[in-house]
């Protein structure tokens, strides 16, 4: 069915399931529990988790298949993100013609980029993707200004000339992102015994559009033109001696990558109309190179977990401070409370980026696959598939699913 | 007139001159083996008929063409096909993908972005992949990862990989370098084989064994010229090979 393998259609279920259940699934805790602040299921961080796992996947296609490091792909998802915004500001606050000139916007200019960037591989490939992203950035901060606002952000206001639509509503304020009618910021909350579930419209859309993403990133992955992106990362020698020319490939699943970027970068403006530079900056590449290597490089649903671990820790760890701990520890004596906390404090609020630095070290040392290999080494355990069998896993022509 | 003509190909790499004035013509259908002790100028010869080195003079024609100034991928799609010293293969992938990836190389070209079909849908690719693994008694390893192989399964890999593009010619570097007395045996024996679909062939050889088991001409190579050129019952006795090789000691 839709073309995938059994393993690929059975993961591809489970990520739908995941997906438009994930408003509960992620609202384990009651509302009035201690534990409700490790609640993720609100509207705002469940679409950050679709749209950078949107971000990942593409990420992926480039990284995980040809091997090409790119440490600048924050500047396409920036380059969408103020395409989207203009697209709002001039033609109509519906998001759909916003997403799509964001795809198209960053498509373009990661064919640029990559058409430069793709003379060099390994490290000189990452060092002038970074440049070129650092360059964006430097840009939209100074000379392109009038594009892109500067430090402010590029952002709605009351007087934008919007053709299809009004500059400001009845009551003199900006009209809301919508799709074809339903504003992003719609929708409706279920209460049931002591849990309370947001069900968002802005979700949705985005889960949606992960959803299809996916799906082309598995028929990509499964195709003779993945294939070839192996070969790239494989052996470029034995592929220019076999009549390929790796040049197009690589560019092609750059530009690829690049337009994934842009649609990430377009549904953030979607959910939220605003673009700043810092969006570009180095450290939102880095991020996306974390999400995907920690979720399992080259495998087709580890971009996705990795960015909603990172997510979920940027936004929940980062929240718990010194006071939630003394509650937390409080059954302890006086003495040894304030040390466990003092031990404690320095991964948790602000320090959480000292949390993911460990556990990615941790991941990179111990479960090179990351939390792909990570399941499947557990799922292995429980199987208890003798020997020869678990040698086929790896080598056989079906692939596992989460490969 | 034969498949490959090389005329007065001339190679200096700053004070050394790698090839001198080198002529050769090379018959379809047969395997013309080019010898020569280590810095005759053999490799850069062999360089020179794939694109990785350009000659300073001199012309190389293939089948009518020039391959001078063309891209090594190009040199591939027009029927040129090589073996590596040390075997060139896609180790990460299984060996039906080492070998389905030529059989879309011909199909398709250089380059095609052929995304939304799966693998599995290309039954044709599959099949000939599939059949080229049989002919080569791989079969049973499909599904293996190429890089677990053994040397001189390695080799046959990537035998299998440079005929399923049904070449007109093949090139070979040193095709039994580094390996055991056996897979050398296996590996003449192989090349025999693929001699006997016709398929022209150039071989570099040290292993002089390999050489006289195969070849039908020998080009004997000495400080970048051709020195003697014939059928391989008279290069042994010949006193300029003999000097060549050992100096002027009698063999």
């Amino acid at each position: 069915m839709l073309g995938l393998n059994n393993k690929d259609l059975m993961l591809f279920a489970i990520v739908i399931a995941i997906t438009l259940l994930a408003p509960v699934i992620l609202n384990p805790f009651p509302v009035e529990s201690d534990l409700a602040q490790f609640n993720a299921g609100y509207p705002d961080l469940m679409q950050r988790f679709v749209i950078f796992g949107i971000f990942a996947i593409g990420f992926n296609i480039l990284f995980g298949l040809t091997g090409y490091l790119s440490f600048g792909h924050a500047a396409f998802l920036g380059v969408g993100s103020y395409a989207g915004v203009w697209m709002m500001k001039l033609l109509t606050m519906n998001v759909v013609p916003a997403i799509i000139v964001s795809v198209i916007f960053a498509g373009l200019f990661s064919l640029l980029v990559g058409f430069i960037s793709l003379r060099r591989s390994g490290i000189y490939f990452s060092i002038l993707t970074l440049a070129f992203a650092q360059m964006s950035f430097s840009l939209a901060y100074s000379v392109l200004t009038p594009i892109t606002n500067g430090e402010t952000g590029l952002q709605l206001s009351l007087n934008d000339p919007r053709i299809l639509g009004v500059s400001q509503t009845a009551d003199g304020s900006i009209p809301m992102t919508n799709f074809f009618g339903i504003a992003m910021r719609d929708g409706f909350e279920l209460s049931m015994g002591g849990w309370l579930f947001t069900f968002n419209a802005g979700y949705y859309l985005c889960a949606a559009v992960m959803l299809i993403a996916f799906y082309v990133s598995i028929r990509i992955f499964r195709s003779p033109f993945g294939v070839m992106l192996k070969a790239v990362k494989s052996n470029q020698q034995r592929m220019l001696y076999t009549g390929l020319n790796s040049r197009p490939y690589t560019l092609a699943a750059f530009v690829i990558s690049g337009m994934y970027a842009g649609l990430a970068g377009g549904l953030m403006v979607a959910m939220d109309p605003l673009a700043g530079a810092e969006r570009m900056q180095w450290t939102a590449s880095g991020e996306v190179v974390l999400m995907t290597i920690l979720g399992g490089t080259g495998t087709l649903i580890g971009p996705v977990l990795g960015s909603g671990l990172i997510k979920y820790l940027e936004n929940i760890f980062s929240k718990i401070n010194d006071n939630i701990l003394h509650q937390w520890f409080s059954f302890l004596p006086d003495g040894l409370e304030d040390f466990v906390v003092a031990i404690v404090y320095p991964f948790i609020g602000k320090g959480w980026h000292l949390t993911l630095g460990i556990v990615f070290m941790l991941v990179v040392i111990f479960l090179p696959g990351g939390i792909v290999e990570g399941g499947q080494r557990i799922g292995r355990l429980f199987r208890r598939k003798p020997p020869e069998d678990r040698n086929n896993t790896t080598t056989a022509a079906a692939p596992s699913a989460a490969e | 007139m034969g498949i490959l003509e090389v005329k007065g190909v001339n190679k200096r790499f700053g004070g050394l001159k790698a090839l001198n004035d080198v002529n050769l013509d090379i018959q379809e259908g047969s395997v013309h083996a080019i010898i020569g002790p280590n810095g005759a100028g053999k490799s850069t010869l062999l360089n020179c008929f794939v694109g990785r080195l350009e000659p300073d003079t001199g012309s190389v024609m293939f089948d009518g063409q020039s391959l001078l100034g063309i891209q090594p991928y190009r040199i591939n799609q027009i029927g040129v096909s090589r073996v590596f010293q040390t075997p060139e293969i896609f180790a990460d992938l299984k060996l039906l993908e080492n070998v389905m990836i030529p059989a879309f190389a011909r199909r398709d070209g250089s380059f095609k972005v052929n995304g939304w079909k799966s693998v599995g849908e290309e039954r044709e690719i599959r099949d000939e992949a599939m059949t080229m693994l049989a002919e080569l008694g791989m079969e049973a390893k499909a599904d293996h990862v190429a890089g677990q192989l053994s040397r001189g399964d390695k080799r046959r890999l990537e035998l299998a990989m440079c005929l399923v593009q049904k070449p007109k010619l093949l090139l070979l570097d040193e095709p039994t370098a580094g390996m055991a007395r056996a897979d050398t045996n296996n590996t003449i024996d192989l090349l025999k084989q693929i001699a006997k679909r016709g398929i022209t062939m150039v071989v570099i050889e040290h292993d002089m064994h390999v050489v006289f088991s195969l070849a039908d001409r020998i080009s004997v190579l000495a400080q970048g010229t051709v020195i003697v050129e014939d059928v391989p019952g008279n290069i042994k006795g010949n006193p300029k090979v003999q000097e060549a090789y050992l100096g002027g000691a009698h063999l």
